[in-house]
């Protein structure tokens, strides 16, 4: 966190970065302030609207206005993806250090698991998995945590390997620490800021996933305002209604950049020995 | 590759394939609402009667328990059966077969297109670091990494199908005009990812020892470039190529669909929509075996092409 915070002072790329996604941030939480119109009213005389003063964005089948829409969009896509992303890290790092840390018959179960996420197309899995439980945005996030988590538990286990051979912490458990003590106070320290790394570099990815499964009708449900599922919606109307296409997009777009961006500064910051 | 190793790497791909199958199934087992009636009826309304629905149960052994359903399908899979769909009114099997062609037209295509763009632009940007040519690919190909792939679809459907009139904007068939867009939507962002590796790949040869031995005897820029450096260099990126052709034949599901191209992501798609459970199973399997293949092919192949490995084994 210090290292964060001197980061911000000393790293300007950074700096500008996070001012970026804490835009996208606000944009997310002052949604109701900055929409013109109500993202969920329906005025079928206004549909189909074409961008104008009045809709900057123009207005969807239901006489919706689209930059209302992209508004609250970033409240459901932003939200679901920082969902998603701490599941992951989560599910993901508890089993890599669990795997690491007890080794035996529970890493070889978990590693055995994990080889067989890795030997096979995740998003065609994800598409299943979300496809059948039923759309929408929590069986979104579990399909996607299912194929995602295995990368988290593979760095987790390796570093948890490593530091377990370390001075400190065998000098811990001869004086008789617990290990969930140990774990908590000489491992995890010492393995998050590249975790952090990692799952920070992810959400744009990760972002792309979940407005992809969205964009097939797996995500989040109408009338929810999320991106992928606008997306999807405007694609009917490409002839007709091409903006409808266009700025839903533009926003995953410019997220994602966003978000990319900041990871890899944040990985300048945190880890600076790597260099491009 | 020995073959004792051959044989275990065969034999992961059958238990992964094992592994996967049981997930789906039981993934099939867990969906909400009656499957059998599902099959019948699909998507639509359709008043079903009972002893229909019982009848089609017990013919597709449905009232058993679960792990003996299991082990039934698990048994007709191994001898080619996989099952009817009722989708696409015919076997699952011959529906794969189908869909197949396509799928590896695609695939071929965008890997085509990646290979020629990053090839160039990862060694160019790379003997030119800190360039202004190099500060562009890199700016482009972060931008190519970052665009969804959907979205980049549907723009270019939009700009160069309807506003120019170039291509053609219904889809469903396979043809070269057809295969321009998602092919170009598939390579960019696969390209945009594979320049920044060979630049990678070509910056870390270029300060090895060697490059420095070779330069300080004299040798051009040129020689060293092609004779000693890229043949290095190109090595690991054939791994990352094989990886990419695999993902492209089990990944792009959401470009196929924006596009109406007819393939086997599509057909995956398709068939969790209609909840058409036999052909979803089996088109899971079969992307996974076809995923599964080309890995192992490319390890192969890498033993072949790396005399330092020959040498070890």
């Amino acid at each position: 966190m210090e290292t964060v915070i001197k980061g911000l002072r000393t790293n300007r790329a950074f700096a500008f970065t996070t001012v970026l996604v804490l835009l996208l941030l606000l944009t997310a939480v002052a949604a109701p302030i900055l929409s013109p119109y109500d993202p969920t009213e329906a005025t079928m005389r206004n549909a189909y609207l074409p961008p104008s003063a009045e809709h900057l964005f123009g207005t969807d089948k239901l006489g919706r206005d689209c930059l209302s829409r992209v508004l609250y969009g970033a409240r459901a896509s932003l939200s679901g993806v920082l969902l998603l992303v701490t599941t992951v890290f989560i599910v993901g790092t508890s089993m890599g250090v669990v795997s690491g840390y007890f080794g035996g018959k529970v890493d070889m179960v978990i590693m055995r698991i994990s080889d067989m996420m890795i030997s096979f197309p995740g998003m065609i899995l994800a598409i299943a998995v979300a496809g059948i439980l039923g759309g929408s945005l929590v069986n979104a996030v579990l399909a996607l945590t299912i194929v995602s988590w295995t990368k988290y538990a593979r760095l987790a286990r390796s570093m948890v390997l490593k530091i377990k051979r370390r001075d400190f912490v065998e000098a811990a458990v001869v004086n008789g620490g617990k290990p969930l003590h140990i774990l908590w106070v000489h491992i995890l320290p010492n393995i998050l800021p590249i975790m952090v790394i990692t799952a920070a570099a992810d959400i744009g990815a990760l972002m792309m996933e979940l407005a992809g499964l969205s964009f097939l009708g797996f995500g989040s449900q109408p009338p929810a305002p999320e991106w992928g599922l606008m997306l999807n919606e405007g694609r009917q109307q490409l002839q007709t209604a091409p903006w409808l296409m266009v700025f839903p997009g533009l926003a995953i777009f410019i997220t994602v950049v966003v978000f990319n961006l900041w990871g890899d500064n944040l990985r300048d910051v945190l880890d600076p020995r790597q260099e491009e | 590759m020995a073959n004792k190793q051959m044989m275990a790497r065969i034999g992961q791909i059958a238990l992964v394939l094992l592994g996967i199958s049981f997930i789906t199934f039981a993934l099939v087992m867990l969906a909400p609402g009656d499957v059998v009636r599902q099959m019948i009826a699909g998507n639509e309304d359709i008043m079903v009667s009972q002893a229909e629905i019982d009848a089609l149960r017990a013919e597709l052994g449905l009232d058993k328990p679960f792990i003996f359903q299991y082990l039934d399908w698990l048994g007709r899979a191994l001898q080619g059966n996989l099952g009817f769909s009722y989708m696409a009114k015919k076997p699952v099997i011959e529906e794969l077969l189908g869909r197949l062609p396509a799928t590896i037209y695609l695939s071929l295509a965008s890997l085509l297109f990646m290979i020629v763009v990053s090839i160039p632009l990862g060694i160019y940007s790379a003997v030119k670091r800190g360039s202004v040519f190099d500060y562009v690919v890199r700016g482009l190909t972060f931008l190519g990494v970052s665009v969804p792939g959907f979205w980049l679809g549907l723009m270019l459907l939009w700009i160069l199908g309807l506003k120019l009139d170039l291509f053609p904007i219904v889809g469903g068939t396979v043809s070269l005009e057809t295969i321009i867009l998602p092919a170009t939507t598939l390579g960019i962002a696969m390209a945009s990812k594979y320049t920044r590796q060979v630049r990678t790949a070509v910056l870390e040869e270029l300060h090895q020892d060697y490059v420095v031995g070779a330069r300080a005897r004299g040798m051009s820029e040129k020689h060293i470039l092609w004779k000693e450096v890229l043949p290095n260099a190109m090595l690991p990126l054939i791994t990352l190529m094989g990886l990419s052709l695999g993902n492209l034949l089990g990944g792009a599901a959401v470009i196929e669909m924006v596009f109406g191209w007819p393939g086997l992501g599509r057909l995956a798609i398709e068939a969790i929509t209609y909840r058409d459970f036999q052909l979803v199973q089996g088109v899971v399997i079969w992307i996974a075996l076809m995923y599964m293949i080309i890995n192992l092919v490319v390890d192969i192949s890498y033993n072949y092409l790396d005399p330092r490995l020959r040498k070890v084994r």
